[in-house]
């Protein structure tokens, strides 16, 4: 079967990969390009364990077919971090042990990531509601939640003093 | 399996009608699953969302004209599209995760035919339209003769929902929807009730429309809840006589979510509340005379 060739851009840089027809987003960047941060839970897209962004959209990409990928800009959690520092997200995780198996993590952070771009100083139930579309089986959620208000409070101190 | 993304709409339809197991790739959030779970592979996948009609929504001096394939995300991040159809919009961010409501849409909520689908009661209820695309051109239906059955639906081989055309309220015109789940998020409508009610300058009721949803298989249509509405204040008796005309057209199943018996209960109660918070948007001073 004739695979297909899919350029596209991946955390800022350009990527291309061959993926079947019917392969999805969240396998391609597994399995064809490496990006193995992406978690399968489910594959029905009711965890968010598989969360990515895609043109700027929180996606689950156990639902989107990776040929659809084609021309579009893909950020996945490899690309949160600055080299060698953390993203305040993940740092505040890091601190608030907000995971304990790490499963759901990368998509805990892709999604907060979203919320925090849209919403930069969410309320807790701004917070929850955002995250409602992951599922986490370890914490309870609660250090999820707070790890992110301390996240976004982080972000926003630094804003004015060049953090 | 192939993977085609026409951007015309003329496209779409010869790339649906090439093969007999060609399907409609929009959304995709119950397809893939679908597929999973052991439905068979459709051997072309046929992405409508580069066509753009299918994701448009557009404000037209007779209304609104929404892409059948517009993420509810954007459906609901439409101020002008909430301020005529709040409940509508209501209903379209009910749908899932903000995951989901990137991609799910009004046309794959109505062409799926789940019962308990949020969005097809408020398209009910708004007398929304559905433009079908298909071999032989292009037809206009009412969004309530696409689902004919749990998972099936009117439409023909090859053919396809382009959009949704809500005509512009009239004076004194609101809508509601409400939905009974277990949970706040992330659920299933056990019952979701739809309602547009349209008052008369003096406050009484001059047209109301109410549609019911996972208490059947297909959206229900309560004419005597309507009936008992028209010419009275939504109040009192007639807000009793709409919760007990609703709990009867109530025709549930039992199941996981709900028994027969409950479901019809909170059938009639969604519906009477529905009618109130309908009737008080109605009121609202925004919403009064136009020319």
């Amino acid at each position: 079967m004739t695979r297909v060739h899919v350029t596209c851009t991946i955390n800022g840089d350009p990527a291309e990969f061959l993926c079947d027809g019917g392969q999805t987003l969240l396998d391609a960047l597994r399995d064809e390009v490496g990006l193995t941060g992406v978690k399968e839970g489910c594959g029905t897209g009711d965890c968010g364990a598989c969360s990515v962004m895609m043109d700027g959209r929180l996606l689950c990409s156990c639902l989107v077919l990776a040929a659809e990928a084609e021309g579009s800009d893909v950020s996945t959690v490899e690309g949160m971090a600055s080299g060698d520092e953390l993203h305040p997200l993940q740092q505040c995780f890091l601190e608030g042990a907000a995971l304990q198996c790490g499963i759901c993590t990368p998509g805990f952070l892709v999604a907060a990531e979203a919320l925090l771009e849209r919403n930069p100083d969410p309320t807790e139930t701004e917070v929850r509601y955002a995250l409602a579309g992951n599922l986490c089986r370890c914490t309870g959620y609660d250090k999820i939640v707070r790890s992110v208000m301390a996240a976004a409070r982080s972000i926003n101190a630094g804003a004015g003093s060049g953090h | 399996m192939r993977y085609e993304s026409p951007t015309t709409v003329a496209e779409a339809v010869e790339l649906l009608g090439s093969e007999p197991h060609a399907r409609v790739y929009a959304g995709a959030t119950d397809l893939i699953p679908q597929i999973r779970s052991g439905r068979p592979e459709p051997t072309v996948m046929v992405d409508l969302k580069h066509i753009d009609r299918l994701c448009a929504i557009t404000s037209t001096a007779a209304g609104f004209t929404v892409g059948a394939a517009a993420p509810t995300a954007d459906i609901c991040a439409d101020g002008a599209l909430a301020a005529e159809f709040p409940g509508l919009v209501e209903a379209s961010g009910l749908i899932g995760s903000d995951q989901i409501q990137n991609r799910s849409s009004w046309g794959g909520n109505l062409a799926n035919a789940s019962p308990a689908a949020d969005t097809p009661p408020s398209l009910v209820a708004n007398c929304a339209r559905a433009v079908i695309a298909g071999p032989d051109g292009e037809r206009t239906v009412l969004a309530a003769e696409v689902a004919t059955g749990p998972g099936r639906t009117s439409l023909t081989p090859g053919e396809f929902i382009v959009e949704f055309e809500l005509d512009r309220p009239p004076a004194r015109t609101a809508d509601a929807y409400l939905r009974l789940t277990p949970r706040t998020e992330m659920d299933i409508a056990v019952v979701g009730a739809a309602v547009r009610i349209s008052l008369d300058a003096q406050g009484r009721v001059a047209d109301a429309a109410v549609a019911l949803g996972a208490v059947a298989p297909t959206v229900v249509r309560v004419a005597d809840a309507e009936a008992a509405l028209i010419g009275r204040e939504p109040a009192g008796d007639a807000l009793a006589a709409v919760e007990a005309a609703a709990a009867a057209a109530a025709d549930p199943i039992d199941d996981k979510r709900g028994t027969v018996a409950y479901r019809r209960q909170v059938a009639g109660v969604l519906a009477r509340r529905a009618v109130a918070t309908a009737a008080e948007r109605a009121a609202e001073p925004q919403r009064g005379d136009r020319p």
